[in-house]
């Protein structure tokens, strides 16, 4: 039976087929994809915009298959995706605010990036000069009886990326809680097109701090795919070993720091020094704490000596001995776990209509893990599992990710074993025509996808999709119903990124 | 002449309260930064943030009332009263008989009073969430301190504390299941009236979660500096309560002249230091609890000093 991708395609041009098919639809099949959507049969990776087209990634699950739909809208009209399939809302209303290009019959038609103080209206589309006079944004209203509305950030009192939180509470229990976000909008995919590829993948990996080898590495990926680039082995290898390391040192901070939302500074402590264990020996190996510009296009800047790997097997050696007291510090201390069990639970419904990547999908019965479920090399050589549990509240949160550093923890020492030697890097050549890729990797966060397209060695259109634009509304649907002082909590074990999805 | 010594020892224990007050804070917080392997700042830097405070310029909403603005220095009068009438180093100090427990809990009951409403006053949401926790746990706590008053108070025959510190340091109270309710209710009540882990966090940079430090949020400058030296003074009197009353040890009785003082005076820092430290352990310990659970925490205190009470009318000798 062909899969439903297949008979989405079916009949269409392929645009391009790297890896991913491309195709461009008409109005009719657009909508019968939305409809797929709204029906759960088909799960969204992304939805972006062009001058004058609307690219939209879709997933068949079951099938593990990947396509592009492509929608031309000369007139920068689109019949609106989210008005039937809620997760691509706030995708649309951000293309709206680049691109001009407008979602015909959606439900919201607010601005979502545009704090109207750029000067610039769609500056990545027609460029209409605007008044920076800020126009007060209209929360969704609520209405009564002894409801009150309190207002949080962008400016908190602890040092963390700015979002403005809309609390409605009656008394301590939340009623509706409202995102704004867009406040760290660096203008990325402007700054990307016209870049060469040295420049555009040292912009991929300032989009998000925390997870700057994995959107370099989505990077490379992509425009590798785009190029036919056949990367060395010894790189494809240390990719994985740096994307492993950056994970173990997120999820370690992230454990500690969710506890430390509970006042339970003990185990913040020392996981702090765990993590910081994986940022010293990532700097003695590659030459930088976080990793940052050490994956490039063809393969890694960097290569790993000796002295690098014996500390990371170091590193490695003594987490593993000093973790499993932390894990059993966590599990026996009763007044931690109080606040966490049954704390922002995720229905696994929603993880599924959202297609939640990373510990959030994971956490709530999604299975998805671009690792396995796509298996990149070297990943489709390696032996990991993928937890998954159903509960969705914080503490299963926090249970996914002292799995995964555990599987980390054995893919490092599987990789240090099995490195491959040979050289670094493969020279990635210009070719005139222009050249699409797509790929999508791993983060810690979750899958982040970045599409592209290459002419003459130059990038004319890159997208970058951050894995929180579908875990940032699962937020708002997890803290309803619990009190407004358990949101830190909820929004610590979310640990969404702010820089990511505003760009 | 006794007069006058009355009142320079009295005001030695006012000056000592003052003075040591931000040691202790400094202190625990050391002890906390020791314990989860950090450096920690000195013992001395809460002196040195008062200092800071004070030198401070202080902002002002637009709208706040002339309540916003004298509730700092209401607070922390009431707060250094407070803390002078509890004996620390001896018993029988010149003011000890003017007021006793029951006073005491008024005074803190009145600066809390204000603070709740100066945190509503300029109309922020913060404001407004940290009084009504805060009020709430107050409305919770303050049962339970009386009925553990009551309790010692059936015990010793006065609420005075002299009285109740002389009778608890002589041989007649021996091993008494009532005291030992009341003393664990009243650590769970100085848990949760000085804003500690488990009901509040001192350190929290969470806004959200905030009880105290939300109440007095918008506070700054010299007002910030007079709050802040309140919640000092409110963690010293709460020890230095549960030291006069349950470990009387060495407290010096009115009278006995420099010496049985100055071995008071050891005495009580060496106390204050023991309980700090336990305080800091504790805190290390646990994680703070949701909001919703601070009644059941305390309602067990109030149920603590209800038993402890009910049982004294069955029988004194509990």
């Amino acid at each position: 039976m062909p899969s439903l991708i297949d008979r989405v395609l079916e009949g269409r041009k392929i645009q391009h087929r790297r890896p991913w098919p491309r195709a461009v639809v008409g109005a009719h099949l657009w909508r019968f994809v939305t409809n797929e959507l709204a029906q759960g049969r088909l799960s969204l990776l992304g939805l972006w915009g062009e001058r004058a087209t609307v690219h939209m990634a879709i997933m068949d699950e079951d099938a593990a298959e990947i396509a592009i739909v492509s929608l031309n809208c000369p007139d920068h009209t689109y019949a609106s995706v989210g008005k039937f399939h809620p997760p691509a809302l706030r995708l649309e209303r951000a293309m709206h605010d680049l691109f001009g290009l407008s979602a015909q019959g959606s439900p919201d038609s607010r601005t979502w990036l545009d704090h109207n103080r750029w000067g610039v209206r769609f500056p990545l589309g027609p460029r209409i000069d605007a008044s920076s006079e800020a126009a007060p944004y209209r929360f969704l209203p609520v209405e009564g009886d002894g409801v009150h509305q309190i207002a949080v950030g962008p400016v908190h009192a602890g040092i963390i990326e700015p979002g403005h939180f809309r609390f409605t509470a009656s008394g301590e229990t939340v009623v509706r809680l409202e995102q704004r976000l867009g406040y760290t909008h660096k203008g990325i995919e402007g700054l990307m097109t016209g870049a060469d590829l040295e420049r555009a993948v040292q912009l991929a990996g300032r989009v998000s701090g925390d997870s700057t080898v994995a959107y370099a590495y989505a990077f490379s990926r992509a425009s590798e795919a785009a190029l036919d680039l056949a990367v060395p082995d010894r790189a494809v290898w240390l990719r994985a070993l740096l994307a492993e390391l950056e994970r173990l040192a997120n999820h370690l901070g992230d454990i500690g720091a969710i506890c430390n939302d509970a006042s339970f500074t003990l185990m913040h402590a020392h996981c702090s020094v765990l993590r910081e264990s994986v940022l010293r020996a990532a700097h003695s190996a590659f030459g930088h704490r976080l990793m940052r510009d050490v994956i490039a296009p063809g393969g890694v800047m960097r290569d790993l000596e000796d002295e690098g790997r014996t500390t990371i097997r170091a590193m490695v050696d003594n987490i593993r001995r000093r973790f499993p007291q932390l894990v059993e510090l966590y599990d026996n201390t009763a007044s931690l776990q109080d606040r966490t069990v049954d704390t922002g639970v995720v229905k696994p419904a929603l993880a599924k209509q959202y297609a939640a990547g990373g510990y959030i999908g994971r956490a709530s019965g999604r299975s998805f893990d671009a690792r396995r479920t796509l298996a990149y090399p070297p990943y489709d050589s390696l032996r990991f599992d993928v937890a998954v549990l159903n509960e969705g509240d914080v503490n299963t949160r926090v249970w996914i990710r002292v799995r995964e550093v555990e599987q980390s923890l054995s893919l490092i020492d599987q990789i240090l074993d099995r490195l491959p030697a040979g050289g670094l890097r493969a020279e990635p050549g210009h070719p005139k025509e222009a050249r699409e890729g797509m790929a999508i990797v791993e983060g810690f966060r979750g899958d982040v996808l970045v599409w592209l397209r290459l002419r003459d060695g130059l990038v004319e259109r890159c997208h970058l999709r951050d894995p929180s634009w579908f875990q940032w509304p699962l937020l708002e649907a997890a803290i309803e119903n619990n009190i407004v002082a358990d949101f830190p909590l909820c929004n610590k074990s979310f640990n969404c990124s702010y820089s990511g999805q505003d760009l | 002449m006794v007069l006058i010594s009355d009142i320079l020892v009295q005001g030695v224990q006012m000056l000592l309260v003052l003075l040591l007050a931000p040691l202790l804070t400094g202190f625990v917080r050391k002890v906390k930064a020791r314990l989860v392997r950090r450096q920690g700042a000195s013992v001395f830097q809460p002196y040195r943030d008062l200092l800071r405070l004070l030198r401070k310029e202080v902002v002002l909403a637009d709208n706040a009332s002339w309540l916003f603005r004298v509730t700092p220095y209401i607070t922390f009068a009431a707060i250094w009263v407070a803390a002078a009438l509890v004996p620390t180093f001896a018993t029988g100090l010149m003011f000890n008989w003017t007021a006793d427990l029951i006073a005491i809990v008024a005074l803190l009951g009145s600066a809390r009073f204000f603070l709740a409403l100066a945190g509503m006053d300029v109309g922020t949401s913060f404001g407004g969430i940290g009084s009504s926790r805060e009020v709430m746990i107050a409305a919770l706590s303050e049962p339970a301190m009386l009925l553990i008053v009551f309790c010692m108070a059936l015990v010793a025959g006065s609420t005075q504390l002299s009285t109740v510190a002389n009778f608890m340091a002589s041989s007649y109270v021996g091993l008494r299941v009532s005291l030992g309710m009341a003393v664990i209710a009243l650590i769970m009540v100085a848990l949760a009236e000085n804003a500690r882990i488990p009901v509040d966090n001192p350190a929290t940079h969470l806004e959200l979660t905030m009880v105290h430090e939300a109440m007095v949020l918008e506070y700054s400058g010299r007002h910030l500096a007079m709050i802040e030296f309140g919640a000092f003074l409110k963690l010293l009197l709460y020890i230095s309560l549960i030291a006069c009353v349950f470990l009387p040890w060495k407290i010096a009785v009115f009278g006995t002249g420099p010496l049985a003082y100055a071995i008071g005076a050891g005495a009580y820092v060496v106390k204050l230091a023991v309980a700090g430290f336990s305080l800091a352990l504790f805190e290390t310990a646990t994680a703070k609890m949701r909001v919703f659970r601070v009644p059941q925490f305390l309602g067990a205190a109030l149920m603590l000093g209800l038993l402890g009470t009910l049982l004294l009318f069955v029988s004194r000798s509990f």
